[in-house]
């Protein structure tokens, strides 16, 4: 047995294969329950139209939102919402409350 | 008045046939009147896992079809007081029965019996549909793989968008082995990806097949690990708190060797 398999062998296992499966599950059903329904992305849609709504002024048709994935520096994969949110103007809240 | 409880996965094979067998059969046991049918329309298997395939006449499509009287296609299970089976035909195909006719079976059958226990085919086309249409309440099994947590999930999610929220979900063939040297999920794992309540663990337990061959399900053997789990599962439906079984082996020495290196048994401060 070399030298490293040997510090292999007692130390933290890390390459479990159930870490393995755990984190492809996880990232695999993000996208499976974001597609199954619809709705989903209308519903997250229409939440975040009436909270950015509060601050700004924003082009709801121009207004773009989906489930992606972004590759990491690690060559990883990872899940993000992207929203993409065209402004048409800037509502006073911000300039009073500074 | 008697539950519907439908017995599904999405995934094939993964044990739902073997836990219809074996949760009614426990049930019975435990001196309930039951009823088990196989809705697994031209793929039947429940009679062979119950070892009552040689009395089959009617099954449930002569049954929603008016062919016989509900009474004669129910097979009573000598062995077993209380216990009923209606099986599937096996020369039709899904579409010979309707949801709504498979509602009006368990409305009937509700007159009459504690739990009638549905088993669902693989897959979510329309023998899914009808499976779950009757029902009341629904367990989900898996087992601890990607392929099948996955489909469990889909499944759960179908589930709800048919009046059918918060199923429980049973883990079939866990290897304790394996979830040792982290090879395989364990509980906690597949709970906390499917985010739905546990009703049991089933060990993976050769002695499932032993008892398929000899169509006497695993329950009545007091020596199977999945026996003892599936009759478990049978009280917890009964509403009796029943601890997980300890599913753990003995420690090898090798065990004891590598947590102590990979620091496992340190103290934390
Ligand atoms: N806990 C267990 N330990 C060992 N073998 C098992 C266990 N559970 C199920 N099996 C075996 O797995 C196989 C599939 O089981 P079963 O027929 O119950 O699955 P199923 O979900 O009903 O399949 P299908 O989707 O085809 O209807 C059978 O050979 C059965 O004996
Ligand atoms: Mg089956």
């Amino acid at each position: 047995m070399a030298l490293l398999d040997f510090f292999k062998f007692f130390g933290k296992e890390e390459n479990k294969s159930k870490d393995i499966a755990k984190e492809r599950l996880k990232l695999v059903l993000i996208h499976d329950r974001a597609n199954v329904s619809p709705k989903f992305l209308d519903l997250i849609k229409g939440d975040i139209i009436k909270v950015i709504s509060n601050y700004m002024e924003i082009d709801e048709t121009g207004l773009d939102i989906r489930l992606s994935r972004i590759e990491q520096e690690d060559d990883n994969y990872t899940s993000a919402l992207v929203a993409n949110i065209p402004i048409k103007r800037m509502k006073n809240i911000g300039k009073n409350n500074g | 008045m008697g539950e519907v409880i439908v017995i599904t996965s999405g995934k094939g094979g993964v044990g739902k046939t073997t836990t219809t067998a074996n949760i009614g059969t426990a049930l019975a046991l435990e001196g309930k009147k039951v009823v088990l049918i196989d809705a697994d329309i031209g793929l039947r298997n429940l009679d062979v896992v119950m070892g009552l395939e040689n009395r089959i006449v009617y099954d449930l499509v002569d049954v929603v079809e008016g062919t016989c009287r509900l009474k004669q296609a129910l097979i009573r299970d000598k062995r077993f007081n209380g216990l009923h089976l209606l099986p599937a035909a096996q020369t039709r195909d899904k579409n010979a029965v309707t949801p709504a006719q498979m509602q009006k079976l368990c409305e009937e059958l509700k007159q009459h019996f504690d739990f009638i226990l549905i088993d669902c085919p693989a897959g979510i086309e329309q023998g899914f549909k009808n499976a779950i249409a009757g029902a009341d309440k629904a367990v989900v099994v898996t087992v601890p793989e990607v392929s099948a947590v996955r489909d469990a999930d889909r499944i759960i999610g179908l589930l709800a968008s048919n009046e059918l929220p918060n199923p429980l979900l049973i883990v079939n063939r866990l290897r304790m082995d394996m979830v040792k040297r982290g090879d395989m999920m364990d509980i906690d794992d597949t709970i906390d990806i499917l985010g739905v309540d546990l009703l049991g663990v089933v060990p993976d337990d050769e002695k499932i097949i032993v008892s398929s061959n000899r169509g006497e399900p695993a329950v009545t053997e007091d020596s199977s690990l999945a026996g003892q789990a599936y009759r478990n599962i049978a009280k917890r439906l009964l509403g009796e708190d029943v601890p997980l079984m300890n599913l753990q082996t003995e420690e090898t020495f090798m065990d004891k060797l590598r947590k102590l290196f990979s620091g496992k048994n340190k103290k934390k401060h």
